[in-house]
Formats: C-alpha cells, structure tokens, sequence
C-alpha cells in the first residue's frame, strides 16, 4: 500500500514536469550561474554544490528547492529566473548523458 | 683616532675609528659609495670628487663586519637556503653570505617578491620540518612579505625572517635609505609573528637569533623576525672580538596531562562510536604512524581534514567522506590539533539570516588536543569560534599521541577488543564504498571541456603513482581518488587563505624535496598564480623541479560564488557575477608566461584526451631536474 502511494505520488510529480528546451536550459544553466557550484555539466563539485544530472529530483521538488533553499544554496526566486526558465533547466539536466561507469574507466581503477 | 674630513662625526664613523687598526686603510674608489644615495648625482660633480685625494687618510675599507659574525650565527643554526629579493638595508650581510659565507649553507634563492620568499620558506617547513631563512628590506619588503607571514602563522608553520633597517637617523643616506627606514620595523607583522627583537649588538644579534629559532621551532610553531641594523651590520668588528655563539637548545614539544589523557583513553576505549578528527596533528613522519596506531588499536574512523598528511587516504579506518553521517552518530569526538573545533561540530547557513545549529547528538563527549591552546593572540581572528569541548589537553598532538596510545591499550581487554575489530571490519566495508562512490561521481563529466578537476586529478595520478611523488598544493579530488600513505606526499594547505600561497610554497616545497629526489607535484590555481607569478622564474633559474597542471578555471572563482550569492539575495543580475571575478576577456596564455620565464610550458589544454600526453611530456622535463607547467582549462571546481 505504502508502496503504491509512492509511485501515485512520484508519477504526480513527474506528471506535472513541463516540456522544457534542454537546450536554452543548457545556456541558462551557464548564464544564470548553476554551473558555479554544480559544475558546467552539473557533475557536481567538491564542496560546493552536488550533481544535478541526469536523473534530477522531481520537478516540483526541484522548483521548490530552487526558489527556497533548505541548505546552502542561494534562492533563485521567479523575480530573477522565471518559471519557464526552471522548466529549460530542468530539461537540459534531464538529457545529460549517463556516463560509463567507473568500472570501465581504467585511470579510475587504480 | 682616524681624522673625518667631515665635520660631524657620525656612529659609524665613530664606532669604525673605535674598532682600532683592524680596517683596511686603503683608499681605493668605492663605486657603491658614489651610488648609494639611489639619486643619481651629476657625472662632473662625481669625477670632480673622485679626482681630489681625501685631505686625510679616511677608513675605505673593512675587514671583518658584524654582517659577517651574523652569518656565522646564520650557518650555526643550519638554515639551507636564504630566500630574497634584494634590498639595500641588509646588503653587507647578502655581501658577507655570498662571499664570506660561500653562497652554501645557505645558498642564496633570488626571489621575485617577498610575498614570495616567505610562502617558499612556508612551504619548505612543511616538508622539512625545519625552516630556512628569508631576508627582505624592513620597510616596503616586509610590506610584501605581510600576508604570507599570516599564512605561516595561521598554519603553524616556522618561518625564519631576518629584515634590515636604519635606525640611527643621524647616519642614513639621504633619500631612500630614509624612506625605508622604520622606528619599529617589525610592528607591521606583530600580531601575526610569534616573536621579533630588534638587537642593538651583536652578542644581543647571537643571543636573539638562537632565542628565535627555538621560539619558532617550538609547537604552535610561528613565524619569528628579527631585525639586522645596518650599522650594526656593516660595523668593523675587531679580529680579536670575544664573539660567542650560544647554543641552540630546542625545546621538546608540550605534551598533554597524564590525568586528562588517561580520562580521554577511558573515554574513547569505552565508546561505542568514536571518531577521531585531524587536521595539523602529524608534525613528521612519525606523528602519522602514531595516528595509525591510535585508530588501529581503538578500530576509530579517522576524519581527516587534512592541514598535514595525517593518515593515508585508503586506510580502511579513513572515512572523511563519511564525516557528517559519523559525527552525527558520535558519542565521543576527539580533534587533535584542529583549527576549528565548533565548526568541525556545527552546521552553518550562509542565508541572509546567518545560522547554526549542532550535527551533535545529545550527550557526545567532545576532547581536543592542542598546542595552539598554549599561545593566543587578540587582534587576527584565526581563532575561531569558541568550542564547548568537554576535556581540553593543551598540548603537541604528535607529542601526546604515544601515552595516549599506550593508556588506550592498558584499557583493552580481550572482549572489548573483539568488539572493536567487528567495529573495524565494518568500518573497513563502508571505506571501500566510500572509495566506489568516489570513483562513479568521478566519472560524471569525465569527457567534458573544460576539464573536469576529477580527470585532472586522474590524468595525474596515473602518470605519478609509481614515482616518489609528494603533492605540494591543491587538487580536492586528489584526497578521495589518490593513494596518500607517506608523509612527505602531502603537506596541507595554506592556513589562513591568503590567496597567493599555492605557487610559492610549492616551490619552497619543491626545494626541499629536491635533495630526497622526490617528484613534487603541484595543482596550480590561475588566480593564485597571478599574484605573483614570478616564481616561475625562480623555479628556472635555481632549477627546481616541479611539475604545475593548472587548475585554470579562468576565475576568481571562490568570488564568483559569493557574488552570485549576493545578487540572488538581492533579487537582481544574476547573470552578472563574472564582473570583477573573471579573469577573461583576454585569456591568459599560461603556458607563454611560464616559456617566458624558461620554464618548459604546454597549454591550454581544453580536451581532456590531450592532457596525458602533456603531462607525459611535463615529466620528462622535470625528470632532468627542471620545472615544467602544463595548463589545462578546466571545471569550475
Ligand atoms: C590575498 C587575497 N585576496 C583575495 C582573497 C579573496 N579570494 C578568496 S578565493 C579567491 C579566488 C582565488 O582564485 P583562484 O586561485 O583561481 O582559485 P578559484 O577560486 O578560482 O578556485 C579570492 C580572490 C583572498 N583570499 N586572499
Ligand atoms: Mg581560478
């Protein structure tokens, strides 16, 4: 039961995640300063930011943390980035590539 | 008494007529003696003057001058190196050390800035243990010199400097000499300077010297300055002058309370989930052998933060990665010489309403090991916020280890110690998951451009495994990703970050790694470069070896991240954080600058496939003894 809930709620959430254009989100990522602390591909960087990418946290999830931090993070409220931008984000973040795993990487392995 | 031609006697004059029959009285042109006001004089006024013999036979010449007795002091106390830009308020003991003194022991390091000098000297302590010597002019010299003594001192790093000044106002050349000339020279760098005196003789020169280094070389180690009159440094001094060298005593290190370390062995023996935090605990190799027993024998996890090259990185028991979860689940957390003991414990929000709040779980038993707690100073605020431990043993860490270690064991029983090694293999099983997790989020933007910083720090690591290599600065991937477990691979970073430390002090590190024939590795920022890039020369012209790969994110980045903060607070461009924290628009050719400076450059690098190769080709040059910088244009962070 608890688990069907949580798929009703996960699918919601995803349910509600607008078309956005991965590739303005992509410029938008850069120009609005993401990148500053989760790294241009949204790898995540030492200490300062985690990665984003390429599976994100749900939307609403994303847009509430985005406009109202709980940790560190600097709030982007809809004054400076507006809802149809958070959607292009949210969309360039989505259609990163997973990279190949650190297995199959050599200079990771030793 | 020899006659002046002039009619004031003045104190040196004075005091060289006093020194008797020992100066030469030969009357040869003194070429430096017509230049050293720094002001050029009329050519026909100069020949004027040297054509006319003096009326009287005047003291020219000089046979043996306190400078030299001070360089005598100078090899007494075994200073390898001299690092210095030049500077006229200590040219008789610069003459009396490359002459008198051979230019060996030590052997004169041109440096291009004093800022340079110092962080060199810091970065050579680190890896030696022992510092050499820096000179610099006592006015505008130690001006330069100021932020890297603060990172010295915040570091706990001895650094030896020596500064000339003019007192006697009576006898300075007109001009220059007075404009750098200071009644209390060493105030500008008190706060942040362990000890200075200004001797105003030479026994008073001996006694202080010897008094300096030991005061430095004692824990919280600091900086110490002394001032060199340049009286007192060019002054005859009689052959036949009773000088003595006093010995130099060092002081063994403070070690903590014997109660109090067998209440902490109590403590950590009994609990369930101990953590053990480092950060500038192992002072030498032997500290982090200590520090691998003391988590050994209790199977603790060990959070290094890592301002000295404290436990090895794939130590089963190393769980820095694991740090917030295992703080939090702590009952008992012991610092050994931590730098920030509140903020190790407390989480802060950088938000417009500034808070903290505890990681801590209720009841944890907080115990630190310092030596800083054995010296305070008021005015810089490296002291951090005030931590509420609940058992504070002033002393050496290092040099409290071993009867700590040894009250540990008394406490173990067969039983407990079961117990602790099930504690340990579990530990052991969240390292290696901690060193996977490591590996897959080093593996997100692997094929990026710029660089990301993780495949720098791999590129790198394949390339210097097999090699004696020690890192002397940056590279946050390298702790997670590289195999750390010898204590001259890494020496900490720069205490009070003031930018501009990184490529100095690697340098200074470099020449102290040099003579062990260890491969020093630098990850050199371009903001920190650019301060004062003129190491690069030194690094050629004294041929030391030293391989940099930037870490050219072209930014002041840190600054970037703050502006970025700022204008999100306040609600309006946001796009604009770059003004004033880039360093674009030209790009910089770090590569050129360091060909310029006959250092062997490669770069930019932008695709992460060519940095292995040039990195190769790097090494080649460093392995013939020479230092060679590859830059690579790079992730943010
Ligand atoms: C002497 C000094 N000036 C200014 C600062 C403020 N500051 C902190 S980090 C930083 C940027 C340093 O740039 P870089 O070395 O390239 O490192 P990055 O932040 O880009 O990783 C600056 C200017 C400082 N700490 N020290
Ligand atoms: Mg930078």
């Amino acid at each position: 039961m608890r688990w069907f809930i949580a798929v009703l709620i996960t699918s919601a959430l995803y349910a509600q995640t607008p078309a956005g254009n991965a590739q303005k989100g992509k410029q938008l990522f850069q120009s609005d300063g993401c990148y500053q602390c989760h790294g241009r591909e949204a790898q995540g960087g030492p200490g300062t930011g985690p990665r984003l990418a390429p599976k994100p946290i749900a939307f609403a999830n994303f847009t509430k943390y985005v406009r109202h931090p709980a940790g560190q993070m600097p709030p982007y409220t809809a004054r400076v980035v507006s809802d149809e931008d958070l959607s292009d984000i949210y969309a360039f973040l989505s259609s990163q590539p997973q990279p190949p795993p650190a297995k199959t990487i050599p200079l990771l392995n030793d | 008494m020899a006659k002046s031609s002039k009619p004031a006697v003045n104190r040196r004059n004075f005091l060289k007529s006093a020194a008797g029959g020992t100066a030469a009285l030969a009357a040869a042109t003194n070429q430096a003696n017509a230049q050293d006001t720094g002001r050029a004089r009329p050519a026909a006024a100069v020949a004027a003057k040297e054509a006319d013999p003096p009326s009287t036979l005047e003291v020219l010449t000089v046979d043996r001058t306190g400078s030299d007795f001070m360089v005598d002091i100078i090899k007494h106390l075994g200073f390898e190196y001299v690092c210095a830009n030049p500077g006229s308020s200590f040219r008789a003991l610069h003459e009396s050390l490359i002459n008198y003194g051979g230019n060996a022991n030590p052997e004169f390091i041109t440096c291009c800035h004093e800022e340079s000098s110092i962080a060199m000297a810091h970065g050579y302590a680190k890896v030696e243990g022992k510092p050499l010597l820096v000179m610099a002019h006592g006015t505008v010299g130690l001006q330069h010199a100021s932020m890297a003594i603060y990172n010295a001192y915040c570091d706990r790093a001895p650094v030896y400097i020596i500064v000339g000044n003019s007192i006697d106002a009576a006898a300075r050349r007109p001009g220059v000499e007075w404009d750098h000339s200071v009644q209390d020279a060493a105030v500008l760098v008190r706060d942040f300077v362990k000890w200075d005196d200004l001797p105003i003789s030479l026994p008073h020169f001996a006694e202080s010297a010897v008094r300096a280094y030991k005061i430095a070389m004692t824990p919280p180690m600091m900086p110490v300055l002394l001032v060199a009159d340049s009286d007192l440094q060019e002054r005859a001094v009689p052959s036949n002058a009773a000088l003595h060298l006093p010995k130099l005593s060092q002081t063994a290190p403070p070690q903590g309370d014997v109660t109090a370390v067998a209440e902490a062995a109590r403590s950590l023996v009994a609990a369930e989930n101990p953590v053990l935090v480092t950060d500038r605990a192992a002072r030498t190799a032997a500290g982090l052998k200590l520090l691998v027993e003391l988590a050994e024998t209790l199977q603790a996890p060990v959070i290094n933060q890592a301002g000295r090259m404290n436990f090895p990185s794939r130590h089963p028991l190393n769980l820095t990665d694991n740090s917030r979860a295992l703080l939090g689940n702590a009952d008992v957390i012991l610092g050994l010489e931590l730098t920030d003991f509140w903020g190790t414990v407390n989480n802060f929000r950088d938000q417009q309403e500034r808070s903290s709040r505890s990681i801590l779980k209720p009841g944890v038993k907080l115990i630190s090991i310092t030596a800083v707690d054995l010296f305070s100073k008021s005015n810089y605020q490296d002291l951090q916020r005030y931590p509420e431990v609940d058992l504070a043993i002033t002393g050496d860490a290092e040099a409290t280890l071993p009867s700590l270690i040894e009250a540990c064991k008394k406490l173990l029983t067969a039983d407990r110690k079961r117990t602790l090694e099930d504690r340990g293999k579990k530990l052991g099983a969240a390292h290696q998951e901690a060193l996977e997790r490591a590996r897959t989020e080093a593996a997100y933007g692997w094929d990026a451009s710029p660089i990301s910083t993780s495949r720098v720090a791999a590129e790198l690591w394949a390339k210097v495994k097999d090699k004696d290599w020690s890192l002397v600065s940056g590279g946050a991937w390298t702790q997670r990703l590289w195999n750390f477990d010898k204590y001259s691979q890494y020496i900490g970073g720069s205490g009070g970050a003031g930018v501009g430390y990184g490529a100095p002090a690697a340098l200074g590190a470099a020449l102290a790694n040099k003579k062990h024939g260890r491969l020093s590795v630098n990850i050199q920022n371009d903001g920190d470069l650019m301060y004062a890039p003129g190491v690069l020369w030194t690094a050629a012209h004294h041929q030391i070896p030293l391989l940099s790969v930037m870490h050219n994110n072209r930014a002041y980045h840190q600054e970037v991240m703050h502006i970025q903060r700022m204008a999100n607070r306040h609600q309006r461009g946001v796009t604009r954080a770059g003004i004033g924290t880039t360093i674009l628009d030209p790009n910089i050719d770090y590569a050129a600058i360091a060909r310029g400076m006959g250092v062997h450059g490669e770069g930019p690098i932008t695709d992460p496939k060519d940095l292995g190769p040039a990195i190769g080709r790097a090494l080649d040059v460093v392995s013939r003894g020479a230092p060679a910088l590859v830059d690579v244009v790079t992730q943010p962070r």
